[in-house]
């Protein structure tokens, strides 16, 4: 960013803090500019990425052998909850608000969030409950260990009977990681909705904002659920009441109710932006307009709706009665209806197109080809009789990796590479990216698709220790993940050595078509400022030689220039 | 824009539509391979449950794969024949979409997963019907023992099943307390579930069958076992540091054996039961008690038949 060739007006723009130091310092300020809180966002969140990969190393190498011999159990009950909440909270969310803080407004035109401060603070809880969360390593009795979704009575048996213990640090820091995302989610709908570039109908939003702003409406309804469930929990571990405890009269499966309620529409808040950056992805890298647009950005809003009916699958076996079950069943399987005709969208794009096996397009391929896979589980799963076989066993463990990396993880690394020149000025090395590519979806299936059989068979989730029938699928499995953790290395080594010394990245080195690919990389301050163009057509226009704004010309000479 | 512009409207693609019903052809056969295969994917059927689960498990695997290797398929064929040459800059063909075919790909999955819901809430109602269910709020005044004698057929029980932090107990109506499950093949076999302390789940791979007990409730259950055998019951549901511990076995015998092990086993005295949570937690305790916390394992149970874990079992 030395030289100066920006166009005057958009220099002028005022710094959103006046003052705030223009070099890597800023990204350990309070800064409220929206793309270096995304960069905070993405950083961080990558840092947990293997903070949570780390202890997943540990659990696999405990698992390669049926014994419990390398952690106690109580350790290892303790390590995968940890796992499960870091990659949940500390890794996914943060980094699709990364995401989110990098290409909503710039894909839309407009300068930055509705709420830049709020923005702000929204990330600086990330860091704030990160020291929660990781802090009850060190309380006595040891980080909270009733895994990620904390069903009581085992939530609040509280051995020791410490008032300061991991559970309490963990209901403490799901709950300020709810605020965040609360505080989140109003700023990316209002942004979506009221900033806008002229020009820019609903029906002329890249598919990603129509993603994003049907995965922020899903956090707004369903975090109060959590949220609520969780205090209570907390009343209950700390205060003594009884709203779950089933010896006061409370009833445990109440909880259940509160977080599913939540954390079923939760997998979508995570999924649908990934359906956005695969729909953004093979449109530039096949070169066609993505088909049936409108079909996919409704399907959006589709799958928000019936994401929130459908949270009584997780708790088949758990009393449910019969009618309850046939609704829930019905209701899960309409949720592929929807998914599909993204899928199927994508499909239709590819058909004919141009297509460039760039890094990015390759982790969008192999995450689309693990969307199928995951699918078809999360159906079989839907059907309670199936369910009632392979619940709280391995196979929801492989369907849900398959899912949650296999698809959100490929997604996430796609979308790093293809915004990686717009946001950092540089390119990537492909070479490295390829390998990273590779180890990654060798490591993956290696690790994932083993363990379908091994729930099948009857191993349960959740265990420290397994019958040795389980064996072959567990030393597969534990090869697969320390393929994965290797894979981190090219990564890592790519990040950093193209950040510090890649070559220059022109404005738009996909020739793609998009708001924020008219504007230089990086992009200055404020984006388009005042000098926002006008939006003409529809995204996507591969092929059809339509402008995507008034004045084209200008915008990208602009852009190149700068 | 060569080679993939569509022919004009005059006649049929004949070799576009050989080449797609070939390759639905071959999906549909491979796929059904797989169904076949997925049978031997699950542990033997030892229930009456067992087929049901089965058969909709096989059904669900042939749909999915077949779903799974036309999409990969197609992805695969767009990789290899769709791809741009080294310096091709140029886009591909601007179809923008296709309202047909759009409401097609629409209405098609949704008629394929509206019968599996109808097979599944098929399935699902049969299996209550072999296994009624029944969930009591023990504050709520209904009585456990009421519904349960309403099942007719020749059957055994009620069984109390009571699962602790770890351990299972089993007490039959004759009073033999068990760590071990015996069942006469072929009877419908009732249990009383419950649980002392935390959630639990009692789960037969080898019967289908699973169900979490939940504390403050007593669920009435039943299940037909169909194969003799010695099968693994595990906790599915995490309750807590020897959780993956918490496994005893299922002894499905004929009903001679099972009575003449009834009869054995009820002058047999008492003696503390299977609780192989309780052996690790003295080893603990004995290394200076290191680890995260955890709750201290419940006594083991006494009772006339502590069980055999390491004899070998069928699945
Ligand atoms: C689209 C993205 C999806 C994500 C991110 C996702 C994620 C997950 C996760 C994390 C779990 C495990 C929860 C736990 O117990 O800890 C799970 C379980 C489940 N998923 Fe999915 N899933 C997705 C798609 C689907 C689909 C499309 C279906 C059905 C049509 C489905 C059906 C289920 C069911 C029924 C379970 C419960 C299994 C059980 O606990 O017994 N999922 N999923
Ligand atoms: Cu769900």
């Amino acid at each position: 960013m030395t030289t100066t060739k920006y166009d005057p007006r958009v220099l002028k723009a005022p710094h959103p803090v006046p003052g705030a130091p223009d070099n890597w310092k800023r990204f350990f300020t309070f800064n409220t500019d929206a793309k270096v809180i995304g960069i905070q966002y993405m950083g961080l969140s990558l840092f947990f990425l293997l903070v949570g990969g780390l202890l997943a190393m540990v659990m696999r190498g405990e698992l390669i052998t049926p014994p419990s011999d390398l952690v106690d159990p109580t350790v290892y009950n303790g390590l995968y909850t940890m796992h499960g909440t870091v990659m949940l909270f500390l890794f996914l969310f943060p980094i699709l608000n990364g995401f989110n803080n990098l290409l909503i407004p710039t894909m839309i035109g407009a300068p930055d969030m509705a709420f830049p401060k709020v923005n702000a603070a929204a990330f600086w809880l990330v860091p704030v409950f990160s020291v929660v969360l990781l802090s009850s390593f060190f309380v006595p009795g040891g980080p909270a260990s009733a895994g990620w979704w904390s069903y009581p009575p085992v939530s609040i048996q509280n051995p020791l009977g410490h008032f300061l213990n991991g559970e309490f640090l963990w209901i403490l820091a799901v709950a300020l990681s709810g605020i965040s995302s609360i505080l989140g989610a109003l700023n990316f709908v209002t942004t979506i909705i009221r900033m806008r570039a002229p020009g820019m109908g609903f029906f002329r939003m890249p598919v990603f904002v129509w993603t994003a702003w049907a995965a922020q409406t899903l956090q707004l309804v369903g975090l109060p659920a959590l949220t609520g469930g969780a205090i209570m929990l907390l009343f209950d571990l700390s205060f003594g009441t009884s709203f779950f405890r089933p010896e006061g009269g409370g009833d445990p499966v109440l909880y259940q109710h509160f977080f599913w309620f939540y954390s079923h529409p939760a997998v979508y808040v995570m999924v649908l932006p990934v359906f956005g950056i695969f729909s953004e992805l093979i449109t530039v890298y096949s070169r066609k307009p993505l088909f049936g647009y409108k079909f996919v950005a409704i399907a959006s809003f589709i799958i928000t709706f019936l994401g929130l009916i459908v949270w009584v699958h997780h708790m088949f076996y758990s009393g449910t009665p019969q009618w309850m079950r046939n609704i829930f069943i019905v209701t899960t399987m309409l949720i592929a209806v929807p998914t599909g005709v993204k899928v199927f969208a994508w499909l239709g794009t590819l058909w004919g197109g141009k297509i460039r096996l760039t890094t990015p397009m390759l982790f969008v391929l192999g995450g689309v080809v693990n969307f199928i896979l995951g699918g078809v589980t999360g159906i079989m799963l839907g059907t309670a009789p199936i369910d009632i076989h392979v619940g709280n066993t391995y196979f929801v463990v492989a369907h849900f990796h398959y899912i949650i990396f296999n698809t959100i993880g490929f997604g996430i690394f796609a979308g790093i590479y293809h915004w990686f020149p717009k946001f950092t000025g540089r390119m990537y090395y492909e070479g490295l990216g390829k390998i990273h590519f590779v180890l990654t979806f060798i490591g993956a299936t290696l690790n994932w698709l083993p363990m379908h059989w091994a729930g099948l068979y009857g191993m349960p989730r959740r265990v420290a220790s397994y019958d040795p029938e389980f064996a072959i699928w567990n030393v597969i499995a534990s090869i697969g993940a320390f393929m994965l953790g290797v894979a981190s290395i090219p990564f890592i080594l790519n990040i950093v050595s193209s950040w510090a010394r890649g070559a220059k990245a022109s404005a738009n080195p996909w020739n793609a078509i998009g708001l924020e690919w008219l504007l230089p990389s990086p992009p200055p301050a404020e984006n388009f400022e005042d000098d926002v163009p006008t939006v003409i057509s529809e995204p996507y226009g591969y092929g059809l030689g339509k402008p995507l704004v008034k004045d084209e010309e200008y915008y990208i000479r602009r852009s190149m220039e700068a | 824009m060569t080679s993939t512009t569509p022919k004009g409207k005059s006649g049929w693609p004949i070799r576009l539509i050989a080449v797609i019903l070939l390759a639905t052809a071959s999906d549909a056969l491979l796929s059904y391979q797989v169904s076949q295969w997925a049978y031997g994917w699950l542990p033997v059927p030892a229930s009456t449950a067992a087929p049901y689960v089965d058969d909709l498990f096989s059904l669900e695997v042939g749909i999915g794969a077949f779903i799974f290797f036309g999409c990969t398929g197609f992805i695969l064929w767009s990789v290899l024949f769709n791809r741009a040459e080294k310096y091709d800059e140029s886009d591909g063909l601007p179809i923008e979409g296709n309202n047909k075919l759009e409401v097609t790909w629409t209405v098609i999955p949704f008629i394929i997963v509206m019968i599996l819901a109808y097979q599944a809430i098929h399935v699902s109602e049969t299996l209550s019907a072999l296994g009624p269910k029944v969930k009591y709020d023990v504050e709520g005044g209904l009585s456990p023992d009421t519904a349960i004698v309403t099942g007719v057929r020749d059957d055994i029980g009620p069984i109390d099943v009571i699962a602790r932090q770890w351990s299972w107990e089993f007490i039959y109506p004759n009073g033999v307390h068990s760590s071990e499950l015996h069942l006469p093949l072929d009877q419908r076999a009732n249990f009383r579930m419950s649980s002392e302390d935390v959630i639990h789940g009692f789960f037969v791979p080898a019967f289908r069958l699973k169900q979490d007990i939940v504390p403050g409730s007593v669920i009435s259950y039943s299940i037909t076992p169909t194969r003799e055998g010695r099968y693994r019951l595990r906790d599915s549901q995490f309750s807590g540091a020897y959780f993956s511990q918490n496994q005893t076995d299922v002894v499905v015998e004929s009903e001679d054996m099972f009575n003449a092990w009834l009869k054995q086993s009820a002058a047999n005295p008492l003696v503390p039961g299977l609780s192989p949570g309780t052996a690790l937690y003295n080893e603990r305790l004995a290394k200076g008690n290191k680890g995260w916390a955890t709750v201290p394992p419940a006594p083991p149970p006494m009772v006339n038949d502590p069980g055999n874990p390491d004899a070998p079992h069928d699945a």
